[in-house]
């Protein structure tokens, strides 16, 4: 039973990671990102590469996944997203999912279709009993992870003055800009950062999820997921959001296997019309 | 009909509400393009007998995109989960075939019905919300579809598809023939009567109330328009039309395959729809041919990687603003754009029998 | 758009005539049509199978019996509708002699009414459901069916006292198709199946399925998965502790694909699967062909799909010589009844009644070897029919 908690719970630390980028670029910068797949993907193509041929360490791998995804995201931004922040949010999926698709398919030109796996250190393989309930090792390393990334982030959003600088500039952009905030800096700024934390997300999921070139395909519907049930306004509504679907889906399996597949789905159709802005939004409780 | 063309002055001087519908009819008056595609899908019958295959798989995927369109471009109503109603529609006209009754027609009917109910159903799901909730509640309600026909093996033939049944001649009277072309004439023909309809629809007071609606709901509402009401009609209307899609594919194909309900179905219409441009129903006519020639040329190019070419025509329309692909002539030299403005305003006049 | 050849076709005014002048404009080529699954999450099955394909010409030339083989490669788009209209414009816009591939069942099935109206034969090379050959008599198949794998899987297991298993497949068509012959099996032979575990397709994390199993607490569990998700399973096996609790791991071969076994590592050691190829065959047929297939395809490993390829093409080409060139659909699906040939798996015969396959399955274990990951066979059941079909015939 707690064991089942236990996976629950780390399972939705590992689609928070994930999804947490999303929910920066799609919460705050209010951008339909359908893309954030491939951000991930590349983070975990990265990692794979650099362990499996360079034979760098993973944990050094990981920090290099996120500032190589990141410096490709403000790339992107710069070139391409840029254009995009006022366009009808249908501009911006028929954009993303063009992205995908070159994504996908370049990644399948340049690494091939197959699965690629990756070999973790052995300190993070096998379980540990902790007070009595076997949990696997690096489940619990990502949901150490997971929670340090989720304190990190709502002080930064929080407490810092970049934080309110982003606030303000998503609030009213012009206003912002009056008041000599450099807007467009501090969304470029933002949107690498999250499309690092993708990458982070998809060089820790690719143990767990598995690495293909259709990856940001098939776990599409999982960032989605998470963001619109949590809301799009703050980093908690996200977290919750996890770790409420995370326990639903893993519980739902092991007690319920016939109807397994249709846990994920059915719990969000019933938030979403519960609740049609999210969990924890602003609108949330009209 | 001969008044719409006669001089402005006439009209203005009538009263206001035979202004309106005067505007109504000109509206709805049958352009030039519109007949010249028209007779083109039918002179393809006989020009292009080897393609046509390729042909009813644009006349389906066309229907689709018009049904969506009726839910985009005229309500306003983001989906990414319109596959459902596709994929519901083929299921049912399979099993139809399959238990009951293989005329095609009757097949059709009783596919849309099927669609239109649950399209009823599920409508008062995306009344609220965000543009992103509508997505991804109509996703969530087709991905459990999905699983559910997966689940289902023992009526639905789970992942193996459902098979063993044939389709009977088309009212008793037209047998469908392997390469096609029955079944071409068969789709051009229920897109042409879809369409005829979805017309009428959208230049009645209807379509028009919806365009209202889209633009600004809590305007249309002041001026006494039931948004919810009418969202929930032509959401039903859209699934209806998805179905005969869905079970055009069936028929055609004497086949249902699982993955008329997976995701890219819902996506690739989507983007057909786009491509096409949205709001004027053509656009998912148009969108079909292009997207549906462009993919099969790729994949016979490059089969491993067409799929990134098709990504890279997105990223460039999006780049270039749909807007300014919709007014492509523009950028013509001026003498072949009034050839192109004369041709396009020029509507079938009396002597055509009239249109409308 | 409109090409010389529709344009011909077009002025015959039916579609029919093109299909009759197949013969006549085919004389010296004889050309063969791979509907394969080049995109999307199969794509490595239409990568290996392909390969095979081009290996087995790279390796016996491009000319059988005085005729030139031309392949034309198309993706199946993974839908159906797409690859029954790709069948049928191969066959009547290319005037394909012979199909071949088809990675999914449904995608196989869908062009039955193509070549039963056309009369050629479709040579399924991957896709691995029992019943599609039962669906025209054009469907030969080089691959494998699942009960065929699943069968000596059960028998092994019964006689090498495993009492109690668990039984996690897949929940779609060849999944199921695993678990009904496995259970069969294993319980007619005094076998008991503790819990049957369906998971989803798309299924990110198998921790709850995991923990089922674990405390269900059986000898064994039988597994089936498409291959790239099986080696993720392994991983997640081995995490759980499974195999530590005293649970073994057995599998049709799909978990264990030789193309992925190299990176999946520690965690596969040990794993007993049944299936009909191991890259690690020992026979002088499989010796070349591994040598081949990799110098060709930058040391990629062949794996079970890539044979069913290799196979499918000396197929057509036996069947050619055996006609002495004569490309006709009936003549070469008659020609193709019956065949038997070595081939890299060990002995093959293409049954004449049902046009399925009859090798042998092989039970291996995942063993180190050079510093490579192989299924080392240990035991063979001999020339083993698919057990769906010896039933029906049987009775």
């Amino acid at each position: 039973m707690l064991t089942i908690l236990f996976d629950g719970v780390a399972y939705g630390m590992l689609l928070f990671i994930i999804a947490v980028g999303l929910a920066i670029t799609l919460g705050l910068m209010n951008f339909i990102n359908l893309a954030h797949g491939a951000f991930a993907m590349a983070g975990g193509y990265i990692t794979v590469v650099l362990m499996n041929r360079y034979g760098v360490s993973f944990y050094l791998c990981l920090p290099i996944a996120f500032l190589v995804v990141a410096a490709l995201g403000a790339l992107l931004e710069g070139t391409l997203y840029r254009r995009l922040y006022s366009a009808p949010h249908l501009d911006q999926v028929l954009f993303s999912v063009g992205l995908v698709f070159m994504s996908v398919a370049a990644v399948h030109y340049l690494m091939g279709g197959q699965q690629q796996l990756i070999h973790l250190p052995p300190e993070l393989n096998g379980r540990t009993e902790i007070f009595g309930i076997g949990v696997g090792r690096y489940r619990l390393f990502i949901t150490a992870v997971c929670a340090v990334l989720v304190v990190a982030l709502q002080l930064v959003l929080a407490k810092t003055r970049f934080g309110s600088q982003l606030r303000a500039a998503v609030d009213d952009g012009r206003v912002a800009r009056g008041l000599g905030i450099n807007v467009s800096a501090v969304f470029a700024l933002t949107f690498a950062f999250g499309s690092g934390l993708a990458g982070l997300g998809g060089a820790m999921g690719a143990e767990i999820l598995g690495l293909d070139p259709n990856f940001p395909l098939k776990f599409m519907v999982y960032f989605l997921i998470v963001v619109t049930v949590g809301g799009t306004s703050s980093m908690t509504g996200p977290f919750l959001a996890a770790l409420l679907l995370g326990i639903a889906d893993v519980a739902g399996k092991y007690y319920f296997p016939q109807i397994g597949a249709f846990v994920i789905y059915g719990v969000m159709v019933i938030m979403l019309v519960l609740r049609p802005h999210g969990l924890f939004s602003r609108e949330g409780a009209r | 009909m001969t008044a719409v063309s006669e001089s402005q002055e006439a009209v203005s001087a009538a009263a206001p509400e035979h202004l309106a519908a005067a505007q109504l009819r000109r509206r709805s008056a049958w352009r030039a393009y519109e007949l010249v595609l028209w007779l083109v899908a039918v002179a393809l019958i006989f020009l292009l007998p080897s393609k046509a295959l390729l042909l009813t798989e644009i006349a389906i995927v066309a229907l689709f995109a018009v049904s969506l369109d009726l839910i985009l471009g005229y309500a306003g109503i983001v989906s990414l989960g319109h596959g459902a109603f596709f994929g519901l529609g083929a299921y049912v006209a399979g099993l139809f075939a399959r238990h009951y009754f293989t005329e095609p027609v009757t097949g059709l009917l009783v596919a849309g019905l099927a669609s239109g109910i649950f399209g009823f159903a599920a409508s008062f799901l995306v009344l609220r919300g965000s543009d992103l909730t509508r997505l991804m509640t109509t996703l969530g309600i087709a991905l459990m579809l999905a699983e559910l026909a997966n689940q289902m093996a023992w009526l639905t033939g789970g992942a193996d598809g459902l098979g063993g049944f044939t389709i009977g001649p088309i009212l008793g009277l037209f047998e469908f023939d392997l390469w096609g072309r029955t079944g071409y004439i068969y789709s051009l023909a229920v897109l042409f009567l879809a369409m005829l309809i979805a017309r009428r629809l959208v230049h009645a007071p209807f379509g028009l109330s919806l365009k209202a609606i889209k633009a600004n709901r809590v305007r249309a509402a002041m001026v006494g328009v039931p948004a919810n009401s009418r969202i929930v009609v032509i959401y039903t209307i859209a699934a209806v039309y998805a179905g005969f899609a869905g079970a055009l594919l069936t028929q055609t194909t004497s086949f249902v395959s699982p993955d008329v309900l997976a995701f890219h179905r819902s996506a690739d219409v989507l983007l057909v729809l786009v491509i096409g441009g949205v709001g004027y129903l053509y656009g998912g006519i148009i969108g079909a041919i292009v997207f549906t020639l462009l993919r099969d040329w790729l994949s016979v190019i490059t089969p491993q990687y067409w799929m990134f070419w098709i990504g890279l025509v997105l990223v460039v329309i999006v780049l270039i603003g749909r807007e300014n692909l919709a007014r492509w002539h523009t950028f013509l030299p001026a003498p072949v754009q009034r050839v192109f403005k004369r041709a396009a305003s020029w509507r079938p006049g009396v002597k055509l029998g009239g249109g409308g | 758009m409109i090409t010389r050849r529709s344009f011909v076709a077009a002025s015959a005014g039916l579609a029919m005539s093109a299909l009759a002048a197949i013969p006549g404009h085919a004389q010296e080529t004889v050309k063969v049509g791979l509907i394969l699954p080049m995109t999307g999450p199969f794509a490595s099955t239409g990568r290996q199978v392909e390969a095979g394909v081009r290996t087995y010409m790279a390796m016996h030339g491009d000319t059988v019996a005085g005729k030139k083989i031309e392949l034309v490669v198309r993706d199946d788009a993974s839908t159906a509708d797409q690859t029954r209209r790709i069948a049928q414009e191969l066959v009547v816009n290319e005037g394909v002699n012979v199909l071949g591939g088809f990675g999914l069942t449904p995608l196989a099935l869908a062009v039955a009414p193509v070549i039963n109206q056309a009369k050629i034969p479709a040579v399924v090379m991957a896709a691995a459901t029992s019943s599609i050959t039962e669906q025209s008599d054009y469907y030969v198949r080089s691959s494998f069916t699942l009960p065929q794998a699943s069968v000596p899987v059960g028998t092994w297991a019964a006689e090498n006292g495993l009492k109690r298993v668990v039984t996690l497949v897949s929940d779609y068509g060849p999944g199921i198709d695993a678990e009904t012959w496995f259970t069969k099996e294993f319980t007619a032979k005094g076998g008991e199946i503790v819990e049957a575990v369906r998971v989803p397709l798309q299924n990110p994390d198998f921790a709850p399925y995991l923990q089922r199993v674990r405390d269900a607490d059986p000898d064994a569990i039988f597994v089936f998965l498409p291959s790239g998700v099986g080696s993720l399973f392994m991983k997640q096996f081995a995490d759980r502790g499974l195999a530590e609790a005293g649970i073994k791991l057995i599998a049709t071969g799909d978990v264990t694909d030789d193309d992925l076994l190299n990176d999946m590592g520690q965690p596969a050691l040990g794993a007993i699967t049944g299936h009909h190829y191991s890259a690690a065959h020992d026979s002088p047929e499989n010796k070349a062909y591994v040598e081949a297939f990799k110098s060709a395809h930058n040391g990629m490993r062949p794996n079970f799909m890539s044979v069913g390829g290799y196979d499918g093409m000396h197929l057509i080409y036996a069947a050619l010589e055996k006609t002495g060139g004569d490309a006709t659909g009936e003549a070469l699906i008659e020609a193709m009844k019956g065949l038997s040939w070595t081939s890299p798996r060990g002995p093959i015969t293409i049954d004449p009644q049902t046009r399925d396959i009859v090798q042998n399955i092989y039970m291996r274990e995942v063993k180190e070897a050079d510093g490579e990951l192989y299924n080392v066979e240990f035991a063979t059941y001999e020339a083993v029919k698919d057990p769906a079909k010896a039933e029906a015939s049987g009775q």
